[in-house]
């Protein structure tokens, strides 16, 4: 409840954000060569115990923890002590970054004539930079960028470089190492892999998470990591991956160093060089594996115009300050720091709280295009095929740019040019994804159409990949709205304007979609009242005690934000239908995508369903972590399978209730 | 009646070029040591006419009656200290015993406090809080048990006041006690009872002041070896009630080391052992319940101690590291090894600084001493230059000359291999002498807007870099956050050494211009930290005790259930709260 006071009457309005400065406009007025040979002398942290690549190899090695899991590891399966080490300097040797300056000298020549090519320009806040570097020389730094593209950590190293902060080392899954060259190049520009799992091989955890506090408590280097753990395909951001804030709060919370300073930098594209190819991954084309030969395959691309990246370099946050008053670190002074031990409920709850948070932050700090917006009013429009005159969507465009503004969106609407040229240019840059044709817009659905026989399901899907695409452009904005969405469809719901009612359907929407958007944990009542004060300060809604009312000219902010969640509330609730309807009691895991899309494809023909965006497998995928988070389906191991039980009755109700046929189960703490 | 006291011989034994320059001040003082306050200062550390001032010329002096002329006695405002609350059938009772008493208001405040930072600052203020209503002088035992039960039937509240060094605040009255609270001070109890050469024990009261004690025993040719670092003032009973700790306890052990048998008049009565047995399996040690008891259970009257014949010979020396790690890794090694000398400190770069600026030269010990503070207070603590990789840490070993000599060799070697160069005796002598003068030093910071003091720990080998780092770190950002406009001193060194873990020690100033409640300020730094040693797995004290001052953090120190053991021993031996300082619990 502590963060109450802090979320519920701070106006978004008036967040101070930086200004922005573009660092490929000294790239394109001076040499490039001189620019990547230039002299080098970064901050360091100014307790650095400096160390070199194999030292700390050594170190890693013979650390207390990774000996101490070794004899562990040797009691339990009998193997001997020196076959462990040799294991354990075999997932060193794999897993270790080798940062030479002469590879980043070679990126930062190599990918200032790409980048030039491609972007328009890269915008960093320098007032960020700055701060950064401040922390670097006092704390060992963690820097968690959002995760949108393959390019977000060459750009970080590329920004890093060109501003002279120190070099993060970087935690890349390990199918970049596959890529022969590349793979070694990566390693050299301060790339260290993970294995994607490991499952429970303790062996690999001791040694991984050494390496990395290792790094840490010496300050060799800022690390690097994705709190997402992997790309963002539908440009949301994903429910955040604990394991490596954990090791990196680690040193902290065992008083290893006095504090450590996490930065979020959030990493936004006005077009994303992976758009069509994520699109497809929804349909189920799957994703093609990391080549070198499929990397120069994409250089077509380069013709293409992507283009500005804006790099939002956030607040650096204190693990210190996170902890105060939440974590007794007492507990870890009982036990030898060096073995490894589950984290208490505290510590957990603490980190998972923790990595919301910054999730948010990064979130907060993304910049919207108009085209965003755009995007946004397409999607909804009556009937996608027909399209939206140009004059009404400018009419829209503007409408919506204030109200994004209203509720703190990081806008970046040029003000200089006039409205018309605003909207005509962005459709220009996306002029894969939107057509206009008789002065209307619409999104250009026939574009995949191929030779040959197709037959409707395929239709089906080619069309639902410009749907996808520009729903992963509206995604970009979500996080400015999802709570009063949530609130505007929970009025709606519960058709009702009592307020604890409002606020039970409200607790049921946020719940169900908690795998869907960033909701913190245990953060319900600050949501409904962000919520609530954000639709009130617009004159959406009056409040009172007992009552949300509409206001008269709240209706078409209410059925905006409604319509936004629309899709989502229809995906489950027909996923919710198949697990009904279809679903046998030998549904695997793995079958599952495939027989719900065989399910969707199917009705989308009959015309029963809406909106195509329904096809995404991440939505359905996220349906499904949900109904198993709520205990409607359940999973059960079946020799090699794992099978999904499906309690129908609760999952039927959960359809209805969605459908609003039912009303929402009573919430179970409601303080209001 | 009165106790005359000759200081002529006070410290001739100590060879620390500062304490002489104690000595120098007081040679020849006769006086009623009835009144301490007459020659100790009531607001302040020491002597009441050894202090420091910076005179017109900019130099610091250390002013003394009988080596300057400058006397400077602040004296106390009587009517600023409250009408005593005086418990009428008491004082009848106390009058028929012919043990003296006074309710006069010098004698009253001189009792009421410790020397905690807020207290000092207070007085110098001239804010006086609830003080005792009367002071009493039992002279013996008896006296003690007479007076125990004259409070308990007329329910008055008893404080035992011994060295009055305390910085717990556990000599604070209560401000909530409306009963009449009496101080009762030890120091009348002075005397060795007998010395037992063929057990090597001395029965000694426990009223006895350190250094007394020591020079008393030196004449017949032996030491206790517990020289706390209060040791001027200290007495051997506030020793047993905190479970004090001296310098030299690598070799004759910790106060609960050195205690064989205790004598405790408690309001259920006298507690003590039947017999002088080395050690004794006879349940949980009730000597156990005594030490520590920071007076809430009774006074204790008489202790046997364990005496050690003086040692032939004994050497400093002291040693650089290139840096702390290095230092704390060198201990750590010694202490593994068991060869750590009478006492082994190391302090931290900014430290030893402090002590070079101590250091006197052959012509004029005393100027150069003084220049050196001079150096000190005005580079190092208002300027704050950037410090340099230097470490030092100062063995002093004890013993048979051959032995020493040897002893002195297997240290050095083991600091060369940890990179450690020896710097000579000198180094190591200043070392020791920091320790005396540093709460002189305080009251001179006083006077030019510094505010300080020293705090300790203790904790285990692996942790004793990562607690000085971040307490340091706490110290410095909580300053920042509370708004003191200059960097402040954060500094630390390791004291002790133990098999398993050593105490630490900080020492912490800053310059309080500007801040309007510096004493809070100081009190909120000083707790943050104080959690942040408990938070990187340090105890509340190693030495100190918990007065009032740590008391909130002793329940999740000793747990719930060590909490009711605590208390119910209290309820038993005390039910009606007759010692009631409010310490520990």
């Amino acid at each position: 409840m502590e963060n109450k006071a802090a979320y519920s009457h701070r106006d978004p309005m008036l967040k101070k954000r930086d200004d922005f400065e573009d660092i490929l406009e000294e790239r394109r007025n001076s040499s490039d060569l001189r620019y990547a040979l230039r002299c080098y002398t970064p901050v360091l942290y100014k307790n650095l115990i400096p160390c070199d690549a194999s030292a700390l190899k050594t170190m890693v090695l013979q650390s207390d923890q990774v000996h101490y899991v070794i004899s562990q590891v040797s009691k339990e399966t009998g193997r001997t002590a020196e076959d462990l080490q040799e294991e354990a300097s075999g997932i060193v040797e794999e897993m270790a970054h080798r940062l030479q300056l002469s590879t980043v000298r070679f990126f930062a020549f190599a990918l200032s004539k790409v980048f030039k090519t491609l972007f328009k320009s890269i915008c960093v806040n320098e007032d960020g930079i700055q701060r950064l570097q401040q922390a670097i020389h006092e704390h060992p730094v963690v820097l968690l960028p959002s995760h949108r593209s393959y390019m977000d950590f060459l750009l970080m190293s590329l920004i890093l470089y060109t501003y002279d902060l120190a070099l993060p080392v970087i935690a890349a899954g390990m199918d970049f190492m596959g890529m022969k060259v590349v793979g070694e190049m990566l390693r050299m520009s301060g790339a260290f892999f993970l294995r994607r799992s490991f499952g429970g091989d303790k062996l690999y955890w001791a040694v991984f998470s050494e390496y990395v506090k290792t790094i840490l408590k010496n300050g060799l280097a800022p690390v690097e990591f994705f709190l997402e753990g992997t790309r963002s395909r539908t440009s949301k951001s994903l429910t955040p991956k604990l394991g490596l804030l954990n090791i990196a709060m680690d040193p902290f919370l065992k008083g290893e160093v006095f504090d450590i300073s996490l930065v979020p930098v959030s990493i936004s594209y006005e077009r994303i060089l992976e758009e069509t190819l994520y699109a497809r991954e929804m349909l189920g084309v799957p994703k093609p594996k990391e080549s070198t030969s499929g990397l120069f395959k994409a250089r077509k691309i380069l013709s293409e115009d992507y283009g500005s990246i804006h790099v939002y370099f956030g607040q650096p946050v204190s693990v210190r300050s996170l902890a105060e008053g939440r974590v007794n670190r007492c507990q870890f002074s009982l036990t030898p720091r060096h073995i490894p031990k589950r984290a208490s409920e505290d510590v957990q709850t603490f980190v998972n709280e923790a990595a919301y948070s910054l999730v948010r932050a990064q979130e907060e700090n993304m910049v919207l295009k108009p085209w965003v917006l755009l995007a946004s009013i397409l999607l909804q429009s009556e009937d996608l095929d027909r399209g939206i005159p140009l004059a009404e969507l400018t009419e829209q465009a503007l409408w919506l740019k204030d109200l994004c503004r209203q509720y703190g969106g990081f806008l970046h609407w040029p003000d200089q040019m006039t409205p018309s040229e605003v909207v005509s240019s962005s459709l220009t840059l996306h002029h894969g994804l939107v057509r206009v044709s008789e002065g209307k817009v619409h999104l250009a659905l026939n574009k995949e159409a191929q030779a040959g026989p197709v037959t409707p399901e395929e239709q089906v899907l080619s069309r639902a990949v410009p749907v996808i695409s520009c729903a992963s452009y509206r995604n970009q904005a979500l996080h400015v709205f999802v709570r009063p969405a949530l609130l505007a469809t929970a009025v709606h719901t519960a058709a009702t304007n009592n307020k604890q009612e409002v606020y039970n359907t409200f607790s049921f929407l946020r719940n169900l979609f908690a795998n869907e958007f960033i909701l913190c944990p245990n953060a319900t009542v600050q949501d409904f009242e962000e919520a609530c004060f954000l639709l009130e300060k617009t004159g959406v809604v009056q409040l009172n005690e007992q009552e949300i009312i509409v206001t008269h000219r709240g209706h078409r902010t209410m059925g905006f934000l409604s319509r936004m969640l629309l899709p989502f509330i229809q995906g489950y609730q027909v996923v919710c239908a198949f697990l009904c309807e279809e679903a046998s009691d030998v549904l695997t895991e793995k079958e599952f995508v495939p027989a719900v899309r065989t399910f969707l494809i199917k009705k989308l023909l009959a015309g029963t369903l809406r909106y195509p965006e329904v096809l995404s497998s991440d939505l359905q995928k996220n349906a499904l972590a949900a109904l198993l988070r709520l205990g409607a389906v359940r999973k059960v191991k079946r020799a090699e399978q794992t099978s999904l039980k499906v309690n129908k009755v609760t999952v039927n109700s959960l359809e209805d209730t969605l459908g609003g046929k039912l009303p929402t189960p009573r919430a179970a703490a409601a303080r209001l | 009646m009165h106790v005359f006291r000759y200081y002529s011989t006070l410290v001739s034994s100590y060879i620390y070029p500062c304490v002489c320059v104690c000595v120098c001040v007081c040679v020849c003082v006769c006086f009623f040591f009835f009144h301490r306050q007459d020659i100790m200062k009531w607001n302040g550390w020491g002597y009441s006419d050894s202090r420091f001032l910076y005179n017109k010329k900019g130099q610091a002096e250390f002013t003394g009656k009988r080596l300057l002329k400058t006397t400077f006695i602040p004296i106390l405002n009587s009517t600023a200290v409250q009408v005593p609350t005086i418990n009428e059938a008491f004082v009848e009772e106390i009058k028929t015993t012919g043990i003296p008493f006074s309710s006069d208001a010098e004698d009253r405040v001189f009792r009421g406090h410790g020397h905690c930072l807020h207290e000092i600052f207070a007085l110098r203020e001239g804010k006086i809080g609830r003080v005792p209503d009367m002071v009493v002088w039992p002279s013996c035992h008896n006296d003690v048990v007479k007076i125990v039960e004259l409070a308990c039937k007329n329910n008055v509240c008893l404080i035992p006041f011994g060295g009055g060094t305390s910085v717990s605040s556990a000599l604070e009255c209560p401000p909530e006690e409306t009963r009449s609270i009496v101080s009762l001070d030890t120091s009348q109890m002075n005397r060795i009872l007998w010395i037992d050469e063929k057990n090597l024990t001395a029965h000694v009261e426990a009223g006895i002041v350190g250094q007394d004690l020591e020079r008393s025993l030196n004449e017949s040719g032996y030491c206790t070896g517990h020289e706390p670092d209060s040791m001027e003032f200290s007495s051997l009973g506030g020793w047993v009630a905190t479970r004090a700790s001296g310098m030299k306890k690598n070799i004759y052990g910790n106060i609960e080391d050195l205690v064989i048998h205790i004598k405790m008049v408690t309001p259920r009565g006298v507690i003590e052992k039947s017999c002088q047995g080395p050690r004794m399996s006879t349940g949980p040690d009730i000597h156990h319940f005594i030490l520590g008891s920071e007076g809430t259970l009774g006074v204790v009257t008489e202790v046997t101690m364990k005496i050690r014949p003086l040692p032939e010979y004994q050497k400093y020396g002291s040693v650089v590291f290139p840096n702390f790690e290095q230092g704390v890794a060198c201990l750590r090694e010694v202490a593994k090894r068991r060869c750590a000398p009478a006492s082994i400190r190391l302090m931290d770069n900014e430290q030893f600084k402090f002590g070079h600026a101590l250091k006197p030269q052959v012509s004029s010990i005393f100027t150069s001493f003084l220049d050196g503070l001079k150096t000190f207070y005005i580079t190092k603590v208002i300027q704050r230059l950037r410090p340099q990789p230097l470490v030092c840490g100062h063995p002093v070993v004890r013993g048979d000359r051959e032995k020493v000599l040897q002893h002195e060799k297997q240290v050095y070697d083991i600091a060369a291999k940890f990179g450690g160069l020896a710097a000579g005796e000198d180094n190591g002598q200043r070392g020791y002498m920091l320790t005396f003068v540093i709460a002189y030093l305080r009251d001179l910071g006083m006077d030019y807007y510094l505010i300080g003091e020293s705090f300790e720990t203790s904790v285990p080998w692996d942790r004793v870099l990562d607690v000085c780092r971040n307490v340091k770190a706490r110290i410095i950002r909580e300053c920042k956050d509370k708004g003191v406009q200059f960097p402040p001193l954060s500094t630390c060194r390791v004291t002790q050494t133990y098999d398993s873990g050593a105490c630490v020690y900080f020492y912490f100033a800053f310059n309080y211009r500007g801040l309007s409640d510096p004493v809070h300020v100081y009190e909120q730094v000083e707790h943050a930290a104080r959690e942040e040693i408990l938070a990187n797995g340090g105890s509340l004290s190693h030495h100190h005790g918990v007065g009032k001052l740590r008391k909130g953090w002793m329940r999740e120190t000793v747990s719930d259930v060590g909490m009711g053991m605590l208390k119910s021993v209290k309820e038993y031996v005390d039910p009606s709260n007759i010692f009631g300082n409010r310490n520990l619990l």
